[in-house]
């Protein structure tokens, strides 16, 4: 199996205000694995997550220093453009966020903002996007009717189409489960064993069977410190640290 | 488009957002500005201390600035027990429904009514049929009823801003719902209600036709001496020296002076109401 | 001493209070009954529809015409010729506010537009009087600058700071989360305001707008100082005109107490009333309609 990495964070440090949230965090991304992220509450982990697309440049107080590459690139580096770096990396978040619009124009968003035009290939590149999510025979019939009726589950599904269908090459997940059902949990879960294929995925999860489920490899935060990171099996049965240990067995979290 | 000119319009479009912000610092600035400049010359101890003379071609302003402030003074006292109350049923004592809709959309509506609308209201309301006269009770009323929207409105802001967490610690203690408000609610929110009374004040010194026809005079010889005398006032003194009369000219600095004092007072209230209020909210949120 | 049991106190507390929230309704009505008790008279002498539609104000004549045609034109040519200036002013300082200024500026900017509206009406009639009548003359080469685009310069200026501060709760309010979503696809800043909150937020900024109007409609002092006084029907921006409020405002003093002139007046009152009225229900009523997460405060 090829090795690549495909994206990677080298001793990340993340200030908010003057609270170091993430302790020199380095970290490698396997093209085309799963990497899971998991810790207890306030770990770090989203905030981590979110220092790939730079979704934290959004908070005015804070501050990263170190580095993060996407092929060898590092994304901080001053002359990189955000907006185009947001449509190579793409971003599912824990609460399902479809715009008050139509299915159809929810999917078609990132493709307008970029300035494609053309009814034939937009359309083409939604039903594309929305098989690949797995929605587009629950929807098919009705694309133009408002995405806010749709039930949670579908709605992240829909929200995961819109993220595929501006093309990324790595999709950041935050908790993309948390707020569903267990029906619909699973369904998210089939989808991400298929997307790998063809996607470099960072799933942020607080649901450690999920963890254990989903991904290839395993990383475990604790208090803005990278504790562990193994193949998600080993982590699992025979974790190195002692840390990681009584997380998984539930001693705290 | 491409990324490159996406960027550029969006640099350009932001120019024009702050270019449309900064409009409106120019205006109140020309505005200020102007009135600084041309009346500053006209302030002088004796403007602010005497009354007119030479029919209004020289002297002070004293009774229009007492008159003033007879006047938002008296609108307050009638706004604020009114208005306070009503806040304090809304916002602590109503529940969702029918009613509590109808009551804000006549809040609303009040709100909107056009201040010469208040004046021929209060012309035919206590002017003409309470027979109080041309007066000062017939003015302040008249503003009081103008203010009752701004006062519900900040004493509400003010009432919502009070935690929940206080309310419900009153309640667990054995407390009544009256005795939670008044021993818990309202003076924790004091501040905010008070701030609100002053911007109402400041809103109703600076009003113009609801005392055209209830309250203002051209000229009166002595201060007030009972609620229902007339009175002068200063916006009415500057439309009038403005607009009416043979002198307008030669008193334009006598026009610029009053509308200096004017501004003097209602922006030195206004400004003294946001630090205030600003300062609240920040105390608040820690 | 009797003494009345705590529950029975507080119900009659609530219900004291109830009363007095009732208040403003209370004073909506009477505002309502008692200009159409010193309005309805005039038509008795003159029909509905030629009071609205007729041309000629001449209330002192000795064969007095009372038609506000004129008036109702002058009211709406100001109106309208204000909104032109002062929605765009104030959507893009709500946004101004809302999306772009730092927490910094925000806090200076925020106070400038409050302050704004502050500005007693007769001083801003006062200003556009004596400063931008004579310049608007002599930039524009006309017979006077008291007129209608004078009157509609000022009157802009006191509606921004209505349109700002509702627009700006409204577009605050507009969940973060949308936004993130946005940009988390790629777009820019702009294309999130343009494509994602405004459109959210479009309910309450046209509340915003609708009020603003409202406000423009009923002004008064701006008018009376600074639009002119004639009472014609207005044929180009640098005619003068007599918006309803004005006519009302300038004539009141001289109508004989309850002679026709005075009836006249109090029912151009009722239109203007009217007017204002219909402005707000609307305004409540969309903004009831679409609600957005957190309410807007006048």
């Amino acid at each position: 199996m090829e090795t690549k990495i495909k994206i990677a964070s080298k001793n990340l440090i993340f200030y908010y205000g003057n609270f170091k949230a993430l302790k020199e965090i380095s970290l490698d991304f396997i093209q085309n694995q799963v990497t899971a992220l998991i810790g207890p509450s306030g770990c770090g982990k989203s905030t981590y997550l979110r220092c790939f697309n730079r979704m934290n440049d959004l908070i005015p107080i804070s501050r990263v220093e170190g580095d993060i590459l996407l092929e060898n690139q590092n994304i901080y580096a001053p002359n990189v453009d955000v907006v185009s770096l947001r449509s190579r990396i793409g971003m599912v978040f824990q609460k399902p966020n479809p715009f008050p619009k139509s299915i159809f124009e929810n999917v078609a968003y990132g493709m307008r903002v970029n300035g494609i035009k053309g009814k034939s290939v937009i359309s083409q590149k939604v039903e594309e996007s929305l098989k690949k999510a797995a929605l587009w025979e629950e929807v098919k019939d009705r694309l133009n009717e408002t995405a806010l009726g749709l039930s949670g589950g579908q709605q992240q599904r829909l929200c995961i189409a819109r993220a595929l269908a501006v093309e990324p090459e790595v999709l950041l997940m935050d908790e993309p489960a948390s707020a569903l059902d267990p029906i619909a949990t699973q369904k998210i879960e089939e989808l991400i064993h298929v997307l790998k294929e063809s996607y470099t995925i960072i799933i942020v999860t607080h649901n450690m069977q999920q963890a254990a489920r989903v991904s290839d490899v395993t990383a475990f935060f604790y208090m803005g410190n990278l504790v562990e990171v193994e193949e998600t099996d080993t982590l699992f049965t025979r974790p190195k640290k002692k840390q990681t240990e009584e997380y998984i067995t539930g001693r705290f979290g | 488009m491409n990324l490159m000119n996406r960027n550029i319009v969006q640099k350009g479009v932001f120019v024009l957002l702050r270019m449309a912000a900064g409009i409106n610092a120019i205006a109140l600035l020309i505005v200020v500005f102007f009135m600084l400049k041309n009346g500053l010359t006209a302030i002088s101890w004796e403007f602010l201390t005497q009354p007119p003379i030479d029919s209004m071609t020289k002297g002070g302003i004293l009774p229009c600035i007492v008159g003033t402030l007879c006047l938002s003074l008296g609108a307050i006292c009638i706004a604020f027990p009114i208005g306070v109350s009503s806040a304090i049923y809304l916002n602590e004592y109503a529940k969702p429904g029918k009613i509590i809709r109808l009551i804000r959309l006549g809040i609303n509506n009040l709100a909107g009514v056009p201040s010469v609308v208040f004046g021929l209201f209060g012309l035919a309301f206590f002017v003409t049929w309470l027979d109080l006269k041309v007066s000062i009770l017939s003015g302040a009323l008249t503003l009081g009823a103008m203010s009752l929207p701004v006062i519900i409105g900040s004493t509400e802001e003010a009432l919502r801003a009070v935690p929940d967490t206080y309310r419900e610690a009153s309640l667990g203690l054995g407390a009544t719902k009256w005795q939670t408000i008044y021993k818990v609610v309202l003076p924790t929110a004091l501040p905010g209600i008070l701030t609100g009374g002053i911007l109402g004040i400041s809103r109703a010194a600076g009003e113009t036709a609801p005392i055209m026809f209830t309250a203002a005079v051209y000229y009166t010889p002595d201060l007030p001496s009972s609620i229902f005398d007339e009175i002068m006032a200063l916006p009415y003194h500057i439309y009038v020296l403005a607009t009416a009369g043979t002198e307008i000219e030669t008193t334009r600095h006598l026009q610029y002076g009053t509308a200096l004092v004017l501004i003097s007072l209602v922006l030195g209230m206004n400004l003294f109401a946001i630090i205030y209020r600003s300062r609240l909210r920040k105390r608040m949120h820690q | 001493m009797i003494s009345i049991p705590r529950s029975q106190k507080e119900k009659w507390i609530q219900r004291i209070f109830f009363g007095i929230a009732f208040s403003s309704i209370f004073i909506l009505l009477l505002i309502t009954i008692f200009l159409f008790m010193e309005g309805l008279p005039i038509f008795n002498k003159i029909s509905v529809t030629d009071f609205i539609f007729g041309e000629y104000w001449y209330p002192t004549d000795d064969e007095p015409d009372f038609g506000i045609y004129a008036l109702i034109l002058g009211s709406l040519a100001v109106t309208f010729l204000s909104a032109l200036i002062s929605i765009p002013l104030g959507v893009m300082t709500a946004v101004y506010l809302a999306e772009i200024s730092t927490q910094k500026i925000r806090e200076i900017v925020k106070p400038v537009v409050e302050l704004l509206a502050a500005l007693p009406s007769v001083v801003i009639g006062f200003f556009g009087m004596v400063v931008v009548a004579p310049f608007l003359q002599e930039t524009f080469n006309i017979a006077t600058g008291l007129n209608i685009f004078n009157a509609a310069i000022m009157l802009a200026f006191m509606s921004i700071p209505t349109i700002c501060s509702i627009s700006e709760d409204a577009i605050y309010s507009v969940p973060q989360n949308l936004k993130e979503a946005s940009l988390a696809l790629g777009a820019t800043h702009l294309e999130t305001i343009l494509r994602i909150i405004i459109p959210a937020s479009i309910s309450g900024i046209a509340t915003a707008v609708i009020l603003g109007m409202s406000r423009a409609i009923g002004e008064t002092m701006v008018v009376l100082m600074v639009a002119g006084g004639a009472g014609m029907v207005p044929q180009s921006i640098f005619d003068p005109a007599r918006p309803l409020p004005a006519s009302i405002a300038a004539e009141m003093a001289e109508a004989p107490f309850r002679g026709d002139h005075y009836h006249a007046l109090f029912a151009t009152g009722i239109v203007l009333f009217l007017f204002t009225l219909v402005f707000n229900i609307i305004a409540d009523f969309i903004a009831n309609k679409y609600r957005q997460v957190g309410d807007s405060t006048l």
